[in-house]
């Protein structure tokens, strides 16, 4: 109908790439230039859609990893077999535009007022959100004590290493690396479970406020985790991914 | 490979003009109340479909005919959608 063609034409914008920075080897943050970007919340994501000269067109969502008040920026880990990531971490360039809807999600997001304790619970580039509600928390001088568990394949894999240790003054960042580690490693290693969970979940009765996010086993195999250590689930907040 | 109901937020938000994801859905069959956020969702079917994470009973299909989006709701008892 044309009041829906109408209004999707509203909803799809086109950004223009302002800058592009690898933070591994396979994964890439895109800033966007969208001038009529509403503003957005730490956690939520936004869907891009491109259109190849054909008129094939492909959409996927990414998380946005910057925080509220700061400039869109998508943070992209390229899939080999993927359609869309392999062009979006390997050919685009600053200039170049594709078509963004969003932001889009008002259940994973936090703000100061949402409070905590925060746990974060990360698998691969689940770090995203996370890592936007880190960087809100900070810039919003949030005293909300809260801590990280970041689980990647090895510490050359984990995104944004740099800023995530910066945060350990005001909060706690802890990483395991499931397939390889450095000599000498002392973080925790392997695949989270209860053990991991008992020394770093906050115990229920603080009323923590969990997130988790990363692909669809690694989000269900530690929400379960979680609501076996009492956690409720309206207080256990997941949001899953499957590669594309 | 399942999802979750954030994965549908865009499609939502096209189709409602608000974002659903936070809004409350109550099973048909089950009476589970969980936010849109927190159901399964399948993508890659003909069409998208939602199910309830306790009973997995579909709860919302949407099918995309000629350009139009076909929204069938008939699996939730409420949908609670806050201002």
């Amino acid at each position: 109908m044309a009041g829906t063609a109408v209004r999707g034409r509203l909803i799809w914008q086109v950004a223009t790439v302002a800058t592009v920075t690898d933070e591994t080897d396979a994964v890439r943050t895109i800033a966007l230039d969208l001038p009529g970007w509403p503003g957005h919340h730490a956690g939520q994501h936004l869907d891009v859609r491109l259109t190849a000269e054909d008129g094939y067109s492909a959409e996927r969502s990414y998380s946005i990893a910057s925080a509220d008040g700061e400039p869109v920026a998508i943070t992209v880990e390229r899939l080999d077999d993927g359609e869309v990531s392999p062009y979006l971490t390997q050919e685009l360039r600053p200039g170049d535009q594709m078509e963004i809807r969003g932001p889009i999600g008002n259940w994973f997001t936090w703000g100061p007022h949402d409070g905590g304790p925060l746990l974060l619970i990360a698998g691969g580039s689940g770090v995203v959100p996370l890592r936007a509600i880190l960087r809100h928390r900070q810039r919003s001088g949030s005293k909300v004590p809260a801590r990280l568990l970041y689980s990647s394949r090895s510490l050359e894999d984990v995104i944004y290493r740099k800023e995530l240790d910066q945060y350990r003054g005001s909060a706690e960042v802890r990483y395991t690396l499931t397939r390889r580690q450095p000599p000498g490693w002392g973080g925790f290693s392997g695949r989270v479970d209860d053990a991991m969970l008992a020394r770093i979940a906050w115990p229920a009765s603080q009323r923590p406020l969990a997130f988790i996010c990363g692909p669809t086993p690694f989000v269900e195999a530690v929400a379960e985790l979680l609501v076996a250590r009492h956690y409720p689930e309206s207080r256990v907040k997941t949001e899953r991914f499957g590669g594309a | 490979m399942t999802l979750d109901g954030n994965a549908i937020g865009g499609l939502l938000l096209e189709i409602f003009a608000t974002d659903l994801t936070s809004a409350e859905t109550t099973c048909a069959v089950c009476g589970a109340v969980r936010p849109v956020a927190e159901t399964t969702v399948y993508l890659r079917g003909p069409g998208t479909v939602v199910r309830c994470r306790s009973c997995t009973s579909v709860l919302m299909v949407i099918t995309r005919v000629r350009g139009r989006n076909c929204v069938d709701l008939s699996g939730l008892e409420a949908l609670d959608v806050r201002p």
